[in-house]
């Protein structure tokens, strides 16, 4: 178990060097802060100065031997946009993100799951044919479309909520939550359909599919031939089952769920990370960017070894070839 | 607590009461991208300095028609050619209460001009700055300098006390990683305290009671909220979540007009669009064959009449934009009406230009754009090169975003490439005189990596620089006006206009730098 | 070589033969979803021919034109059938092009990604051992990270790394060498766990015995049997690479305007979403989403045909 963990730690941090590297390299690429950072008059000695104290102009293994010794320690720089500590932006917009990120991971469930078990129960019931439909669109529709489609459609035509940001926040222990305000949660409304629409598509069919599944077993059938309801068999027996792949999914889409808010923040103007990596994207600047994908990646790493180790956990099985088996997503 | 919770908690409790007051004329205005920091010398970015305009204030401002009019400082003079003497405002307060002094002048430009200050080049002729008494202060020069007051407008001034307070004495460095307490919090002499600050989100403005100047405003608050999309921006708008808004996009302007109670702010802007032409290398770096026919003044001339600017006003531009000859606009000092006359949209004289210059089938090349900066800027230059191809110039457009333009353009890698001047924060045409048109030396040229050079104007600009009489130094902008218009070192193509809109409750005055001045604003 | 063709041509005839076409033809919707997709590949692949205009010719556009509403639209012009854009381009043309961008990216990344897979999941089942341990151990990093960020990296060091010359004609290799690497571990897998079952079978053991090398075995034996589920992640990465570019290009780092995808159209056209100007963004949308749903039905049909428990 212990050898186990520690490998699966060195991997990670073999994983986040990596991401680091790339990213670091990248944003060496990505554009001149300098023209940003100065009145267009400014002349072609401050230029150049700047880009001296900047250490734009240090050898390259140098700037990113600076970059991981400050990054291990919790320290991204100064953004060059906002001149504030890059670890403080990010703390200030993770809420934003993480709350829409966990309400789209609850809406997900709560309309996936029954959903899948009434389309694999029902598999030939007209109301199946139209979720099973509505699936479809749902993963056939590009985020950006749904997200200025509702807009148009509940803020500008019919103005009932709103098309842009969280609404009134409330400061609990440096946690800003919009959940408890009335505006708050109005604001939530749009974003987190858009983001969960595709969430709720692959649950919906995780389930149908896992359902499908067990109901075939053995195990199912005995229990049928013992003479249990189809309630008790269907739900007791059948959807705990399936629930455990489920989860399994679920935590391995919070970060595909991060990554995909990059979108919707951007349509809605959700001060969340996404919208601070477009902006700083934009601004070239660096610090944030770098930081921003050293963290996405740290919450993924973070979140696959979890799940790896509630399987090993879980399944014995796992433990004789623990080195070589996957995640099983 | 940290101070940002604290007052998050306070404006909770300040929000309860505002509430409860009944005169609360609320103003709720959102622009493409965010006040970047609190901190009114910590950048040189003019939405920001801006915004700041209404916490904090300069020595001498811009009123409503653009003029320069006391603000902190109430007379100045030049005592010598390189010293200027400034009298200061009495009984002005900071926010927090502490009097306004000379001290106070002295501290604040000294923290705007310190090797460190991001903002030094705001103030290039700057070289020390003294007290002679409570009220007045002595401002040296490097030498002779015309436009000191032009560069003092985006100087803002803070508490000398304050700032020793909090450690802020010295500007921000960001590239010694610290950040300073005036980054967040404010303490100035502006008609308007900072109440809270959600960066990205929200900013909110309270009214300064104590403000030494008559109000014209009647607000009692103000809400800042950036909105990058503009589809979201004006559906904000439209829905009343916003009051007021910049940059409309041109496509929304009939739907808000048809709209009922709404209104377009419009007027031509200061910064002129235009195309520079890299004459430096020997080989263009789109075109693939040998020689560089930009070099030729009969192909810059071909390509600029090429150009059909009225076509590109009505359709693309839907007759906002002012076409444009000069790479000033009219508002800025130096700009001279009748240089003021583009060379004619003449397809066939520009083929017989080609042709003349060697290059009967044309020639193929590069036009670099930024996509995300300028009004229409990715669509303009799609529209020239499909004009430039009707005279054979097979023009591939290369459009990115404003940073890798900048990048690639600066450093010399664009064959043609569009950029705009505002000749802000200075508004006098020597910005772009000095920066675009004179050969890169010494201090100047930062904007000219194409490597025009006319001795006769990089001449013109040094007299500029120090010319004392303010007629013979605007007879001296012209003459290298009229010299470089000549010589099509680049084709200027318009002033793109500043549409602003607002619910018709509003009232505010529009000026061509684009900065809001919520002081003059009322709501009914 | 030609016996192992003719060999896999006679399985998969048998293969349609028998169960395939059989719910084909019972499934209205899917020959909807068929009809569908083939008449947007061949219109992709026949614009040239069939486009009214030729959208990449810039010096035929005239501003003249531009922003003409759909032909049966007061105003509209008949030359223009779906009305022309900010430039004066013709929306149908665009539109064509658009789709043979898109299709090219989708079909071109979908194939590079098998390949990648398919390859190095054979590999990592029969070699095993080190070489197993290290693809899937890639394999996991890769799908553990979402596609769109890894496209916006490999996106990135490509643009960083290439000469700013080259990047315009690069882009859409770009694009699909960035949608293929983030997509090929679902090949690897699934073949993997394929070959894995099929290498234990009687029938390969006995191949082994009889001495015919493991690339023999893997091309006669294993391969045929891992394409049913190899084709099922094919059409649903399919529909999924599309949509990838449509976000890449909506972005601003995908396809350029000058060389637009139906992502890039939709990119364009969405400012204007509110302004009246809709035929310039509903168009390319419909035809984004009725290509990706088409694809998506074809791909569940195809997963439901061949799972025979599922039935």
């Amino acid at each position: 178990m212990i050898a186990f963990l520690i490998r699966r730690l060195l991997q990670g941090a073999l994983v986040m060097l990596t991401v680091a590297f790339i990213a670091f390299s990248m944003f060496r690429f990505v554009g001149d802060p300098v023209t940003n950072m100065l009145p267009q008059d400014a002349t072609l000695e401050q230029r150049t100065e700047l880009q001296e104290r900047l250490g734009l102009n240090d050898p390259l293994p140098l700037q990113f031997g600076h970059f991981v010794t400050n990054a291990v320690q919790g320290d991204f720089g100064i953004s060059y946009r906002n001149q504030r500590p890059v670890s403080d932006l990010i703390a200030e917009r993770l809420p934003a993100t993480m709350e829409m990120v966990f309400a789209a991971v609850v809406l997900s469930l709560v309309i996936g799951i029954p959903m899948g078990v009434y389309t694999a129960l029902r598999r030939d019931s007209w109301l199946s044919h139209l979720f099973q439909g509505l699936s479809l669109t749902g993963i056939s529709v590009p985020t950006f479309v749904t997200g200025i489609l509702l807009i148009l459609v509940f803020s500008v035509w019919l103005n009932w909520l709103p098309s842009f940001g969280r609404g009134e926040v409330v400061e609990i222990g440096g946690w800003s939550t919009g959940l408890l305000t009335v505006s708050g949660l109005k604001a939530l409304i749009m974003p987190v359909i858009t983001l969960s629409l595709f969430q709720i598509t692959l649950i919906m069919r995780l389930v149908r599919a896992e359902m499908l599944e067990v109901l075939k077993t053995d195990y199912i059938r005995f229990a049928r031939a013992r003479g249990l309801t189809n309630r008790v068999v269907n739900f007791g027996h059948a959807l705990r089952n399936t629930l455990m792949p489920v989860i399994t999914i679920t935590g391995l889409q919070i970060g595909a769920l991060i990554a995909f808010a990059i979108i919707t923040e951007t349509v809605f103007q959700w001060p969340g990370m996404g919208l601070l990596f477009m902006q700083a994207v934009s601004f070239v600047d660096i610090p944030v960017m770098s930081a921003y994908l050293v963290m996405v990646s740290l919450i993924f790493v973070v979140i696959n070894t979890i799940v790896d180790m509630l399987y090993f956990v879980v399944d014995p099985r796992l433990r004789v070839d623990a080195g070589k088996n996957t995640t099983g997503a | 607590m940290k101070p940002i919770e604290k007052t998050l908690a306070m404006t909770l409790l300040a929000t309860c009461v505002a509430t409860g007051a009944a005169q609360a004329k609320t103003i709720t205005w959102a622009d493409t991208s965010d006040v970047y920091s609190m901190d009114p010398h910590g950048q040189a970015i003019s939405p920001t300095l801006a915004f700041l305009h209404h916490i904090y204030e300069p020595l001498v401002r811009y009123n409503k028609e653009l003029e320069i009019e006391p603000a902190l400082a109430t007379g100045w003079e030049a005592v010598e050619p390189d010293r200027w003497r400034f009298t200061l405002r009495e009984g002005v307060t900071f926010h927090d209460g502490s009097a306004f002094t000379a001290e106070d002048v002295v501290a604040s430009l000294e923290r705007a001009t310190h090797p460190d200050s991001p903002i030094r080049g705001n103030l290039p002729a700057v070289a020390k700055v003294e007290k002679v008494d409570e009220y007045t202060v002595d401002i040296h020069l490097n030498g002779n300098y015309p436009l000191l007051l032009n560069d003092l407008t985006n100087v803002y001034v803070l508490d000398k006390t304050w700032m020793d307070e909090h450690g802020a004495l010295n500007p921000v460095d960001p590239s010694k990683g610290e950040q300073s307490y005036a980054t967040t919090h404010t303490n100035g002499t502006g008609p308007f305290v900072l109440d809270t600050r959600r960066p990205d989100a929200e900013t909110v403005l309270t009214v300064n009671e104590q403000w030494w100047d008559e109000a014209e405003h009647n607000l009692t608050r103000i809400e800042f909220t950036p909105i990058a999309s503009d589809a979201t921006r004006v559906s904000a708008l439209l829905s009343g979540q916003i009051d007021m808004m910049l940059s409309v996009p041109l496509q929304d302007i009939s739907r808000l007009e048809n709209a009922s109670g709404f209104q377009i702010l419009e007027t031509p802007g200061l910064r002129t669009i235009m195309l520079a032409l890299n004459q430096s290398p020997e080989t263009l770096a789109d075109s693939g064959e040998g020689g560089n026919p930009l070099r030729d003044l009969g192909v810059r001339k071909a390509l600029y009449q090429a150009i059909n600017m009225e076509l590109i006003r009505d359709k693309l531009m839907r007759g906002k934009s002012r076409n444009a000859a000069l790479p000033v606009a009219p508002a800025v000092p130096g700009y001279d009406a009748e240089l003021d006359e583009r060379f004619p949209y003449d397809p066939e004289a520009a083929r017989q230009l080609l042709a003349e210059a060697g290059y009967p089938d044309g020639f193929s090349i590069g036009l670099d754009c930024p996509n995300d900066r300028y009004v229409r800027d990715e669509e303009i230059c799609q529209a020239i090169a499909a004009m430039w191809a009707r005279i054979g110039v097979e023009t591939r457009v290369n459009a990115r975003n404003a940073s890798n333009h900048w990048q690639e353009a600066l450093n010399g890698g664009s064959d043609v490439w569009m950029f705009g001047w505002a000749t802000l924060p200075m508004l006098d045409s020597f910005s772009i005189l000095s920066q675009v048109l004179t050969s890169p030396h010494d201090k100047y040229g930062a904007w000219n990596p194409g490597g025009y050079e006319n001795p006769e104007v990089d001449e013109l600009v040094k007299r500029i620089s120090v010319a004392q009489d303010e007629q013979e130094r605007l007879a001296m902008i012209g003459e290298a006006f009229a010299l470089t218009k000549a010589e099509v070192p680049l084709i200027p193509l318009h002033q793109q206009p500043l549409i602003w809109a607002a619910n018709d409750g509003i009232q505010l005055p529009q000026t061509p730098d684009n900065k809001v001045r919520l002081w003059y604003a009322t709501v009914d | 070589m030609s016996t192992v063709t003719q060999r896999l041509n006679d399985d998969w005839r048998r293969f349609i033969d028998s169960d395939l076409f059989y719910s084909f033809r019972r499934s209205p919707i899917t020959i909807v979803a068929f009809v569908v997709v083939v008449t947007l590949i061949l219109a992709a692949i026949l614009a040239p021919w069939i486009a009214p205009h030729d959208p990449f010719d810039v010096s035929t556009l005239s501003l003249l034109n531009s922003e003409l509403p759909p032909a049966w639209v007061a105003g509209g012009d008949p030359a223009f059938l779906l009305g022309t854009d900010g430039q004066g381009r013709d929306v149908l043309s665009a539109l064509l092009y658009g789709a043979r961008i898109s299709i090219l990216v989708g079909l071109a990344s979908v194939a590079f990604a098998m390949t990648l897979g398919v390859c190095l999941g054979l590999l990592a089942a029969y070699v095993g051992g080190t070489v197993d341990a290290l693809i899937m151990r890639i394999a996991d990093v890769m799908i553990s990270f979402p596609p769109i960020l890894v496209a916006l990296l490999i996106n990135g060091v490509a643009r960083g790394v290439l000469p700013p010359e080259m990047q315009h004609d690069a882009v859409i290799f770009v694009l699909i060498l960035a949608i293929g690497l983030t997509t090929w571990v679902q090949y690897a897998r699934t073949v993997r766990g394929s070959t894995l079952v099929e290498k234990n079978r009687e029938y390969v053991l006995a191949a082994r015995v009889i001495g015919l090398r493991s690339r023999a075995i893997m091309a006669k034996h294993i391969l045929p049997n891992v394409i049913g589920p190899i084709l099922v992640v094919a059409t649903v990465n399919l529909a999924i690479a599309i949509l990838i570019e449509a976000a890449l290009s909506f972005l601003g780092v995908g396809m350029p305007p000058t060389e637009p995808s139906l992502g890039t159209l939709i990119r364009i056209g969405n400012e204007f979403l509110f302004s009246g100007v809709w035929w310039v963004v509903i168009f390319p949308s419909a035809v984004l989403v009725l290509l990706v749903l088409s694809v998506n039905l074809l791909g569940d049909w195809l997963r439901d045909a061949l799972n025979p428990k599922l039935r």
